[in-house]
């Protein structure tokens, strides 16, 4: 080896030997990191937790978005479907920046028992600090999870309407139910308003979301009017088939899978093993309810009619979803099933009872949300000791008459002044052509 | 030269086709159609509500050939086409004027 290799090799060996002796002193300063990174306070692990479910069944809600998009998708025809998917996708942006604007502070901020809260822009504001009893969060995953809820209550309102509503007249009535109707009467119940101070019980929105969005949906189908041709002078009904089962059935699996987020994440809390075993018995109920749904769907359409209708099955799961949402918690998986089915049965009868009243609902979203919301509502003293049928009725009644005389004025305002119904010649042409001015299918010929 | 112009039942497309290429028909036109005769449609039910389907999905084959092979057309499509049930469909024969193959500028009885 040369001179100059032989000092390189002592170098290296002299540099080593340093490393190895300082070792010791550097695997101490790791364990003290180490030891300091998992001395997470009982509280602060619950914080982390609550603030947890709040995200991820939020966006588990948030996806519903596209369940309530596909499903209406797959039930109208095929010349209205992309103004359908502009309407859902406009929806939910609407409502989260309404709920930026003005929704959640209305809802949220100094209600004290009263009707409202503040008008005001939301903020963070995370300098509570961490809650001691482990029921702290970061208050932005509080925002985000009510803002989906306000954003699936709108939705609910496209479906009935589809097919002859123009689009910004329906955006401008989305803005007022996201930015005042919701929030108000959301404030009575969640937002320690009046009603929860009568003992009124609503677990996860069965009347603060469903119904709410049944009602508005419901005035804007009476102000709105029928599709041309649906209704036949004589009491005749000619029904007009949706484009694509199978968008309706992925759109309905789709908001099966939210809807475990949006009764689970509505325990508010995830900080201890009482909390998991309350997220996880929700998952369940919920579920059973849909299956039940479902079934019983299937069994009355294959009764009545002597064949299952699809579209049935679909609404059953969904009727079936809506009637658990107000009390997902407390009844066993038996209690669950009934409860669901009866939701199930509730739709297949009650959809043909709108077109003998010549209310044309598209998609049924008022059987199942409205009715079905108010079946779950008025149930949960069935399983809930804690509640009674009075106080249940109470809220069913007052946020019913809320929701459908301001939904009612404000359908009545939009339609005599800037109208709210498409032309004759628009209608027949489709939605897709005279609004968006983008077919959905632009391939196939349409009758 | 004729036009043989048949309705027949979707599903019998390709023993109809079979049965015309054993004959030597060397080209044929189809297109997708409703229609009803004396079959009545069915009765659907979307949502609780009934309502009648009376036009039924059928197919319409054409196809152009010398006037001396119209006859054995005919009965090559009906004898593919029949099940012996309502809705088997019908045969026209029409008289044509012209015929020309664009690609070559052939006419008549070369452009078959």
């Amino acid at each position: 080896m040369t001179k100059t290799g032989r000092y390189i090799r002592l170098a290296g060996m002299a540099g080593l030997a340093v490393l190895a002796m300082s070792a010791p002193a550097f695997a101490q300063e790791v364990e003290e990191v180490a030891e300091e990174a998992f001395a997470l306070s009982a509280p602060d692990t619950a914080y982390v937790f609550n603030t947890l479910l709040f995200l991820m069944t939020g966006f588990l809600v948030m996806f519903m978005a596209a369940g309530f998009a596909m499903l209406e998708a797959g039930l109208v025809r095929s010349k209205n479907v992309a103004m359908q998917c502009t309407k859902n996708i406009a929806l939910y942006s609407i409502a989260g920046i309404m709920y930026y604007l003005v929704g959640y502070n209305l809802m949220y901020s100094g209600v004290d028992g009263g009707y409202f809260g503040s008008i005001s822009l939301w903020g963070v504001d995370d300098s509570g600090g961490v809650a001691s009893d482990g029921s702290g969060y970061a208050s932005a995953s509080d925002w985000y999870f009510q803002m989906v809820f306000v954003a699936t209550a709108a939705s609910i309102v496209s479906g009935t309407l589809a097919e002859r509503i123009k689009l910004w007249p329906f955006l401008v009535f989305t803005v007022f139910l996201t930015g005042v109707i919701y929030p108000i009467q959301g404030a009575w119940q969640w937002g320690g308003g009046w009603l929860s101070e009568l003992g009124f019980s609503d677990f996860a929105g069965s009347t603060l979301v469903h119904s709410t969005g049944g009602w508005a949906a419901l005035m804007g189908a009476l102000v709105l009017g029928p599709r041309i041709g649906k209704y036949v002078k004589g009491g005749g009904v000619n029904p007009m088939p949706g484009s694509s089962m199978p968008l309706a059935t992925l759109g309905t699996f789709i908001l099966w899978l939210g809807w475990f987020g949006f009764n689970g994440g509505s325990e508010l809390a995830l900080g201890s093993p009482d909390e998991a075993n309350a997220v996880a018995t929700i998952f369940i109920n919920t579920n059973m309810a849909a299956a039940a749904g479902v079934v019983a769907a299937m069994m009355l359409t294959q009764l009545l009619y002597k064949k299952v209708d699809i579209t049935m099955a679909l609404n059953g799961a969904l009727a079936g979803l809506v009637s658990i949402t107000a009390e997902p918690l407390a009844p066993t998986l038996g209690w669950a099933l009934a409860i669901g089915a009866i939701g199930g049965v509730i739709v297949v009868l009650t959809v043909p009872l709108l077109d003998k009243l010549r209310i044309d609902d598209v998609v049924g979203a008022i059987p199942v949300h409205l009715f079905c919301g108010i079946w779950g509502t008025m149930a949960v003293p069935l399983t809930n000791a804690d509640t009674n049928f009075s106080a249940q009725a109470t809220g069913v009644i007052s946020i019913g008459i809320f929701v459908a005389v301001t939904s009612l004025v404000l359908w009545l305002a939009l339609r005599f002044t800037i109208g709210i119904r498409c032309s004759e010649e628009e209608e027949m042409m489709g939605l897709d052509k005279a609004e968006i001015g983008v077919e959905a299918y632009p391939e196939f010929t349409v009758r | 030269m004729k036009l043989v112009m048949a309705i027949i039942k979707p599903f019998k497309l390709d023993e109809v086709r079979e049965a015309l290429t054993a004959i030597g028909v060397q080209g044929l036109t189809v297109t997708e159609v409703k229609g009803y005769g004396r079959q009545k449609g069915q009765t659907e039910i979307y949502r609780g509500a009934e309502y009648a389907v009376n036009f039924l999905p059928k197919l319409k084959i054409e196809v152009v050939v010398a006037t001396d092979q119209a006859d054995s057309v005919v009965s090559a499509i009906s004898g593919a086409a029949k099940t012996g049930q309502i809705g088997d469909g019908k045969i026209f024969v029409i008289s044509v004027e012209q015929v020309l193959r664009i690609r070559t500028g052939e006419t008549d009885a070369e452009a078959l």
